[in-house]
């Protein structure tokens, strides 16, 4: 990845004072109405903190390159493969399952908001929401590439998946060829978020990573 | 009106600058977090569709959209549907101090039904009478026609040609939703090529392929 050392000032994270004040204040006046209640904004904070995140997108890559009757049923019907691992419900209610290959590399975006499927990735990261990723991703999509520090031969077909539905897309990375017949739970070890939206390929493992 | 959310092909809005993967937190303070739950927390009282959500953060002023985090604009969202169905009247929202009665709601969400209302989702397939106008191979081009108020249908697509990839058959139609109707019509994935959607000749495009859902009355047969 490139820009290591550039300072984030386009992405306004650090909030001043008063808005985590108002914020405050708002949950206060919500709670005051009965609107809410503070033990579930709690558990819905801790469910996408710590429970629902990209490693369940890694259990379905992994289970999908171990087991080719797995992957044939998660591009046809990804909703249903991937709710046999009981991964389920808001924001994945409808999953395509889209393959990369050596001739053809997808990426995710949502042009729109944030569309993202949340039961296997979690919640998105900052930069996929982000205006500069949102705009180029439709219109320069090598040059997002490369930012991430992927770089695809100039055969390789894109395509640029923009999500307007409530239809969520999940890639499926490259297997490393070096990894055929590892075991899932060594497989699913390899497999990141980022390559799951299509901005990076799945490195070959090091050599001391193998079983 | 395109609003400031619809970004597609939009220039100059400078480098990604991703944080590392390793090192990214899922929420980057804990108002983010608190501003996360309560927009689903009050989703689930059932007053508005996630249309309707989005809407409401397309809303703002352009520059409003764009200078404010993520979180800022959810936060905004929120505030707007709050007021506008009632559940909170503007003069609670600036002062935090409620003055009225409390809302008259059923329940708010608890914390024991998280994990269930989370698991079940909101799906939006439906069966429908009316029969697919297109079919896998159909050549479409983008209505050009704006709904005046939420489309999903992105500035970058309008008028463009694409072919029909996949009808993913009838999902609830996301432009009548934002306004509170529940209808439902055909979607369809069509691609795109690069090619015919970004012309400008002094800077071409590299070849390659967009994909994107739309609903039949998005499109026009070819």
């Amino acid at each position: 990845m490139k820009d290591q050392e550039h300072p984030h000032e386009h992405d306004h994270t650090e909030p001043p004072g008063d808005l985590e004040l108002k914020v405050k204040a708002l949950e206060s006046l919500l709670v005051e109405k009965g609107l809410v209640v503070p033990a579930a904004l709690d558990v819905l904070i801790e469910t996408y903190e710590h429970k629902v995140g990209p490693r369940n997108g890694a259990q379905v890559v992994a289970k999908a390159w171990a087991q080719p009757e797995f992957k044939e049923w998660l591009l046809e019907d990804g909703t249903a493969a991937i709710a046999s691992l009981g991964y389920t419900g808001r924001q994945g209610e409808h999953i395509q399952v889209v393959e990369n290959t050596p001739m053809v590399h997808n990426l995710v975006v949502c042009t729109l908001c944030s569309c993202y499927p949340w039961p296997v990735l979690g919640l998105p990261p900052v930069w996929y929401k982000s205006a500069p990723y949102r705009s180029r991703a439709v219109s320069d999509p090598r040059g997002v590439l490369d930012e991430f520090g992927t770089i695809l031969d100039d055969h390789v077909q894109i395509r640029v998946w923009d999500s307007t539905s409530e239809m969520r897309y999940l890639v499926l990375p490259q297997q490393p060829s070096e990894t055929q017949g590892w075991p899932e739970e060594t497989l699913a070890g390899l497999v990141t978020r980022n390559a799951m939206i299509g901005v990076e390929k799945i490195p070959p493992p090091k050599a001391q990573g193998a079983p | 009106m395109t609003g400031g959310h619809d970004l597609g092909g939009k220039p100059g809005l400078g480098p990604i600058c991703p944080e590392p993967e390793s090192h990214e937190p899922v929420f980057h303070a804990d108002w983010e977090k608190r501003v996360f739950a309560m927009t689903l927390a009050c989703g689930f009282l059932g007053r508005w569709n996630l249309d309707e959500s989005r809407h409401a953060r397309e809303r703002q002023r352009p520059e409003d959209y764009l200078r404010q985090s993520y979180y800022e604009n959810w936060l905004a969202g929120l505030q707007t549907l709050l007021a506008e169905k009632g559940l909170v009247s503007l003069r609670e929202l600036e002062t935090g101090t409620a003055v009225g009665k409390p809302a008259e709601i059923a329940a708010a969400l608890s914390a024991q039904a998280v994990p269930q209302v989370l698991s079940r989702g909101a799906p939006v397939d439906m069966v429908i009478e009316q029969e697919a106008c297109f079919s896998p191979g159909d050549l479409v081009r983008v209505r050009r026609e704006s709904t005046g108020g939420h489309t999903r249908v992105p500035a970058y697509l309008r008028g463009r040609e694409g072919i029909i990839q996949h009808h993913h058959g009838a999902h609830v139609f996301a432009d009548q939703h934002a306004r509170g109707q529940r209808e439902g019509q055909h979607l369809y994935n069509v691609a795109f090529s690069s090619t015919r959607i970004w012309t400008d000749e002094e800077n071409p495009v590299t070849d390659f392929m967009v994909r994107v859902d739309l609903w039949e009355p998005q499109l026009a047969p070819l």
